[in-house]
């Protein structure tokens, strides 16, 4: 099985009724790391996700998989700021993706309940997905990306609306996906958790990419004054 | 004021005696209109999904034609129906004509845009809810379409029940193809213009009063079947 | 859950289309359905020839289309010229007398035109035309309506440049007394429908008599060979039972308050 990754971006950009969104872009997701997108708010980071993940248009450049386009989808996540429930029962919402591809509705289920056990929300099983707390929520939609073992998961700040205690235990489940083999790319705007989480980051700034490389780099040596000015925590305009 | 008395205690009468006629001309009207509900809904339901979730160079006017022929008045759908199952007509071999099929066929074509248009509404607001996720999860046109009308399912049942009770009410198109002919196409709405026509009031304000009693205890059988409003179930 | 309901209304309605063998379809006017006699005349005829009658009840116009149509196998009518259009036409076999009832004016109670003591229909209507009192027409170019604008024109009256106070509805003869009475107004009517009304408010019959008021009703079978699927041996056989001695004995002695309404008059051949 040839894997999806890398991904490419060459001059990749979305324009939106005459407005750049996002790019141009030249960026290669590796097959291996855990890369953290951060700039400031309207930088662009949702648009380069959904870029990446086929749900914004791609209006100049290309996107390009390692395989085609068709099979490459299959492998991938993604993760909504505001996390996306349907009107089912918790245990349906995490098993909707495998029943998409085939698998029996008991298998689902009983899968679906593995995973919403190990994020915490074995006991709510039964409940409409609709009246769990933000937190709850997230974790549902982390638990749906991750039950289909995706090669790769795309996150746009899942703990921007979340408290210390929620944003610990999904950090932790990256992690583990992380060790596990999945290629991360998350959006955050939180530096803390960009530091701790990271192997690479791609610094956003106006829609274009300003600085990328390893963590350690960035953190501690940033080329760019923009970087410089984020890091210090200066607001940039 | 003294009418509508009259017409209470005409109902009253009627059910306690179990009237035959009562109970033949009833059981012919919800014949006739859940069949036509049960089609339409067939018909309606996935076509008002489909034209929620497809893009397409005409969709607004379809769309705009679909609503529109909400307004349809029944009796020129009676008169249409009447012309095309006529012996003259061009299915007039069929013989469907003054039968209760022929009256089923008319309350479809007279219900099904607006099953379909309420479909349509309550589909397209779920799916603006459901797009990014659909669309991430890689799913195919068909088990959107799916995945949308069993989730919506609640909202597709108010568009069914909007179709019966404009059929179950409806008497202008099945007054003209059904004929009103006594133990074969007779139903409630037509014996009520009868009774008016003759001036009996309180019998038919009394087959009125019948009428509504039931389509209320048909609405309320479905809601408590489908557990609506049990606290924070959907 | 739906299926199934689909099944199930699906064999109710083929039950419900399931008929008795011999069946016919007749279409007649409101005028004669609302006055009762049909209620008396189908019970008999099935028993006697084992025909069950099919009644569409309809005004004169929709009638003559029907026939026309091939939609019912005969239609029984009261309006001479109209009748003799759809023969000319070939659209039916021949006609039959078979009995007649009347027409009568009503109006309200008071008599505000004083109709009640008119010498005869001509200038009962001219009374209330000079009166310019509420009327109210059927409007809807049914027997009666064509013998309500010929009475008229009898008065050297035109219907067409009356006022306000002649009320054209365009309904069937039920409602058009419903629309009189809820108006207190003058209307020509059938004697047979007007005494099975039930909804007479302040109206009472005022005037009557005139032989022109006479109303014949005929029967006609849809010609077969223009239509042939059209079940014409029935309507023979029920044509012979209209104007059989049963029939006679029944419809001269069908009462509404001890009041005959219609007078058999159909010749035995």
């Amino acid at each position: 099985m040839k894997s999806i990754l890398p991904l490419v971006l060459t001059g990749a950009a979305t324009r939106k009724r005459g407005k750049t969104l996002i790019g141009p872009v030249d960026l290669t997701v590796g097959a291996e790391g855990f890369t953290i997108v951060i700039g400031p708010n309207g930088s662009g980071k949702t648009s380069l996700l959904q870029l990446m993940h086929g749900l914004g248009r791609v209006s100049k450049g290309s996107v390009r998989w390692n395989v085609s386009q068709a099979e490459a989808q299959r492998q991938q996540a993604y993760v909504f700021q505001t996390p996306i429930m349907m009107r089912r029962r918790v245990v349906d919402c995490i098993a909707y993706p495998l029943l998409l591809t085939g698998t029996g509705r008991k298998a689902a289920r009983a899968r679906a309940a593995e995973w919403a056990t190990r994020l915490g929300l074995g006991e709510a099983l039964d409940r409409p997905a609709t009246v769990l707390s933000g937190g709850e929520k997230q974790k549902l939609a982390l638990a749906r990306a991750l039950i289909r073992k995706p090669e790769i998961l795309f996150l746009d700040e899942p703990c921007a609306n979340l408290d210390g205690r929620a944003t610990r235990e999904i950090e932790t489940i990256l992690l583990e996906a992380y060790r596990a083999g999945t290629r991360i790319v998350m959006a955050t705007h939180d530096m803390g958790q960009a530091k701790r989480l990271s192997t690479e980051i791609a610094f956003l700034y106006k829609g274009m990419i300003h600085e990328y490389g390893s963590a350690e780099t960035f953190f501690s040596a940033p080329k760019t004054h923009e970087a410089q000015a984020f890091l210090r925590g200066d607001i940039l305009e | 004021m003294n009418d509508i008395l009259q017409g209470l205690s005409a109902a009253f009468h009627l059910i306690i005696t179990f009237d035959g006629e009562l109970a033949e001309i009833t059981l012919r009207s919800f014949q006739v209109t859940l069949s036509a509900v049960a089609i339409g809904s067939l018909l309606g339901l996935p076509f008002g999904a489909w034209l929620a979730v497809n893009r397409f160079r005409m969709r607004r006017y379809t769309i705009a034609v679909l609503n529109a022929l909400m307004g349809l008045p029944p009796v020129v759908v009676g008169l249409f129906v009447y012309i095309l199952f006529s012996r003259s007509g061009p299915f007039g071999v069929l013989g469907l004509l003054f039968t209760p099929t022929v009256m089923i066929i008319a309350q479809v074509i007279i219900i099904t845009p607006l099953i379909a248009s309420i479909a349509h509404q309550a589909i397209r607001e779920l799916w603006a809810e459901y797009h990014d996720l659909l669309l991430s999860l890689n799913t195919t046109k068909r088990q959107r379409i799916i995945t949308l009308l069993w989730d919506g399912r609640r909202a597709l049942l108010t568009a069914a029940l909007a179709g019966f009770g404009r059929a179950i009410g409806e008497v202008g198109a099945i007054m003209i193809v059904g004929g009103n002919i006594d133990h074969a196409t007779r139903v409630l709405t037509t014996a009520i213009a009868l009774e008016t026509g003759k001036g009996d009031f309180a019998l038919a304000l009394g087959l009125g009063f019948i009428l509504i009693g039931l389509a209320i205890v048909l609405n309320l059988a479905i809601h408590i079947l489908s557990r609506t409003e049990q606290g924070g179930r959907w | 859950m739906r299926f199934s309901k689909i099944a199930l209304a699906t064999a109710f309605v083929m039950s419900a289309s399931i008929a008795v063998a011999e069946e016919i379809k007749v279409a007649v006017t409101t005028s004669f359905h609302n006055s009762g006699l049909s209620d008396i005349l189908l019970p008999a005829i099935a028993e006697d020839i084992g025909l069950d009658v099919q009644l569409l009840v309809v005004g004169t116009g929709q009638a003559l289309r029907l026939g026309e149509a091939g939609d019912v196998d005969a239609i029984l009518v009261h309006s001479r010229k109209a009748e003799d259009a759809f023969l000319e036409a070939g659209y039916g076999t021949h006609r039959r007398e078979i009995m007649y009832n009347d027409f009568v004016l009503i109006g309200p109670n008071d008599d505000p035109a004083k109709i009640g003591s008119a010498e005869n229909a001509a200038s009962a209507l001219t009374l209330i035309s000079n009166a310019e009192t509420p009327f109210v027409s059927r409007g809807d170019d049914s027997g009666t309506h064509k013998k309500e604008r010929a009475l008229w024109a009898s008065a050297d009256l035109d219907d067409s440049t009356f006022g306000s106070w002649y009320r054209s509805v365009g309904a069937g003869m039920g409602a058009t007394l419903n629309t009189a009475s809820g108006m207190n107004a003058y209307v020509m009517s059938d004697r047979a429908s007007w005494l099975n009304f039930g909804n007479k408010g302040d109206l009472a019959l005022l005037f009557s008599g005139d032989p022109v008021l006479f109303n014949q009703y005929a029967f006609i079978p849809v010609n077969p060979k223009l239509h042939t699927h059209v079940k014409n041996d029935l309507a023979n056989a029920l044509e012979e039972w209209l104007v059989s001695d049963h029939a006679r004995v029944l419809i001269d002695g069908y009462t509404i308050n001890g009041e005959t309404l219609f007078t058999h008059n159909a010749v035995a051949e």
